[in-house]
């Protein structure tokens, strides 16, 4: 890692040394329930970023991440139960969802499907899931000794550490694994922005034939960042079923699939810790407006897509960081150091 | 003898069902180049005003077949003035802002209704017989009705000035509105005739599902999945998409179960585009409407 690499993680590091703080803090401040509810908001979080990263940076607009990240909770799900134990459980829900999403996404860019498209198949490919694994209530639906039942979904078997089955996590561990995951995969992903494979997926995003005339094969790069993004959402979802306790396939249903969206965004395209933000946020808006009748969760999340992609396009985020840089600008030491930096550039 | 009559007859409705579902929206996609997500919902929609006539003591015809395009359509006017005439050309951003149109309507209808069935109306058609098998007469009204319907959409767009004007747009919108077509009007009036036309089916299945404020997701996906199988062309790509994918889907329900039929429509829809990108349309037909 040289020393630009660097410079340039230094917000992500801020953010992930914040991560670190909160997460050694919060179990000695807050109470198990807000923490479990907690764990629950982080494994969506991981989701977001996942989000982020394929939608923010590599411009993909996927609408069924959620079906990356329900099939992960899936997968691990039966796999635990299979297995007698989650280590390899958990390597099974990040590689077989990854390979259906590098199957899927073959399809995909190599038939050059094109951004809309692209969302409407995979939103398709998320409801699909939603009907079929619904309709599996029967006996005769089971994976080895998984029963899949149907709408009722099925209860995951807890973490364990590793290799050591019978050394089950509780819920206020799940807690710590929770924020590590995120943190480690919050910091993966501002790293791999950074990297060349980054830089060509945002140079794809900015204009694919460009990208694709200066010799990149484009099709390559999107779809090792959509499995890439596939892989981190399965995460999500392990940490998901862990938190909640069961996986229902109400996690593929429309209203998932839309709060995926919103997350990202209202907290920013092109930016990481924007998103992860906004799901925090909107996690506890639903839960209080879950406590209340007068106001629909759909009609509000409803109006706030709307609004959004009305009147702030670029996400909260983009909009703060833009809101700085204006009023630094009048400042003019600060505009003389701007100045400075641009020759420093130009050379 | 008869069961093929039979499997026939069913395999005729379950294309009908996925063409009548699906021209709503074929219309605003071809004539716009917008997505409309919030499809599902106005289908939800008609099935609503179907079910509120008719316990306000309408005939259930009336309802079905003059209410719910009514109703719907001018919602989707409406929703065209206030939404979708900002985002013009940027067809993400309809895509997303149809998209929390189609929370805040299923929000907006949870609220006044109920999460749960409204009282349903019944199909009001009695029983035709194939030999010793039968099928509901209603389900070959919706045959026929989805026939008359693609039919009286192509009247309307080969022969009368609105469907000329229609298609100048969809061609070329600079190019109509610099010989004098409001182009603005003709996307306000399209997109209201789709949404019409989605009203119209809303209603019209609404005696065979039921209604429910979520029913559109259950739309959504097969409709997409049919528009964009077939193409750009209105007419002709939503029935080859519906065709293919509903016979598809109806051969696989036969053999396999309902279930694996719905697999069917969709690895075959994903399997489509990798060879077609631009849908049936885009490769075959391309004159066509």
């Amino acid at each position: 890692m040289n020393s630009s690499l660097l410079r340039q993680m230094r917000s992500t590091f801020f953010f992930a040394l914040l991560g670190v703080v909160f997460m050694f803090a919060a179990p000695q401040v807050l109470q198990l329930f807000t923490i479990i509810n907690l764990t629950t908001a982080i494994a969506l979080a991981v989701l977001a970023l996942s989000l982020a990263l394929i939608w923010g940076y590599g411009g993909i607009l996927c609408f069924g991440q959620v079906a990356f990240f329900g099939l992960g909770a899936y997968v691990y799900t039966i796999s635990a139960i299979n297995f007698g134990g989650s280590t390899w459980a958990v390597l099974m829900a990040v590689l077989v969802t990854s390979a259906f999403a590098a199957a899927l996404g073959y399809f995909i860019f190599y038939g050059r499907v094109s951004d809309v498209y692209l969302g409407v198949i995979t939103l398709t490919v998320t409801l699909i899931f939603f009907s079929l694994i619904r309709r599996t209530s029967g006996p005769e639906y089971k994976i080895g000794n998984a029963l899949l039942g149907g709408f009722n979904g099925v209860s995951s078997p807890p973490i364990n550490l590793p290799w050591d089955s019978g050394s089950f996590l509780f819920p206020e561990h799940v807690f710590y694994v929770a924020m590590a995951v995120l943190i480690l995969c919050y910091v993966f992903v501002g790293w791999l922005v950074n990297t060349k494979f980054g830089r060509v997926c945002v140079a794809i995003r900015e204009n694919e034939l460009r990208a694709e005339l200066l010799g990149y094969d484009t099709r390559l790069y999107k779809l090792g960042i959509f499995t890439i993004g596939a892989g981190i959402a399965a995460l999500g979802g392990v940490l998901f079923c862990n938190g909640v306790g069961r996986i229902t396939p109400d996690v593929f249903s429309l209203y998932n699939a839309a709060l995926t969206i919103i997350w990202v965004i209202v907290g920013g395209r092109g930016t990481l810790i924007g998103p992860i933000g906004a799901t925090f946020a909107l996690f506890y808006l639903t839960s209080a407006l879950g406590g209340q009748s007068l106001l629909n969760n759909n009609l509000v999340l409803g109006i706030i897509l709307i609004i959004f992609v009305l009147l702030v396009p670029k996400g909260v985020a983009p909009t703060v960081v833009d809101w700085i840089a204006s009023r630094r600008k009048k400042t003019p030491r600060r505009a003389r150091r701007r100045r400075g930096a641009r020759a420093e550039g130009m050379e | 003898m008869d069961l093929v009559a039979a499997i026939g007859f069913q395999l005729a409705y379950v294309i009908a069902n996925l063409a009548l579902i699906s021209l709503g929206l074929a219309i605003i996609f071809g004539m716009m180049r917008v997505i409309n997500l919030a499809h599902g919902e106005f289908l939800m929609l008609g099935g609503y005003t179907v079910v509120v006539a008719t316990n306000a003591g309408v005939n259930v015809w009336v309802a079905m077949l003059i209410l719910a395009p009514l109703v719907v359509g001018i919602i989707g006017v409406i929703v065209e003035r206030v939404l979708i005439r900002w985002l013009y050309g940027r067809m993400v951003d309809t895509l997303l802002a149809t998209w929390g149109l189609s929370l805040l309507l299923v929000g907006l209808v949870t609220s006044i209704f109920g999460a749960s069935t409204a009282t349903t109306v019944s199909p009001p058609l009695g029983v035709i017989r194939f030999g010793n098998y039968s099928a509901s007469g209603y389900e070959l009204f919706l045959i026929l009705i989805t026939i008359a319907l693609f039919f009286l959409v192509w009247l309307t767009l080969r022969f009368t000035k609105l469907g000329l004007l229609a298609r100048g747009t969809m061609q070329n919108a600079e190019m109509a509105s610099s010989l004098g077509v409001s182009t603005n009007r003709i996307y306000m009036i399209t997109f209201g005739l789709g949404a019409a036309v989605s009203g119209l089916a809303g209603g019209l299945l609404a005696p065979m599902t039921g209604v429910l404020p979520t029913i559109g997701a259950t739309y959504i996906a097969k409709a997409f999945i049919t528009v964009i199988s077939g193409g750009s062309a209105i007419l002709a790509g939503t029935t080859a998409g519906s065709i293919l994918l509903g016979g598809l889907n109806g051969i696989f329900s036969f053999v396999v179960g309902s279930t694996f039929g719905e697999i069917a429509l969709l690895l075959a829809a994903i399997v489509l585009l990798r060879l077609m990108p631009r849908g049936i349309t885009g490769r075959f037909f391309r004159k066509s409407l």
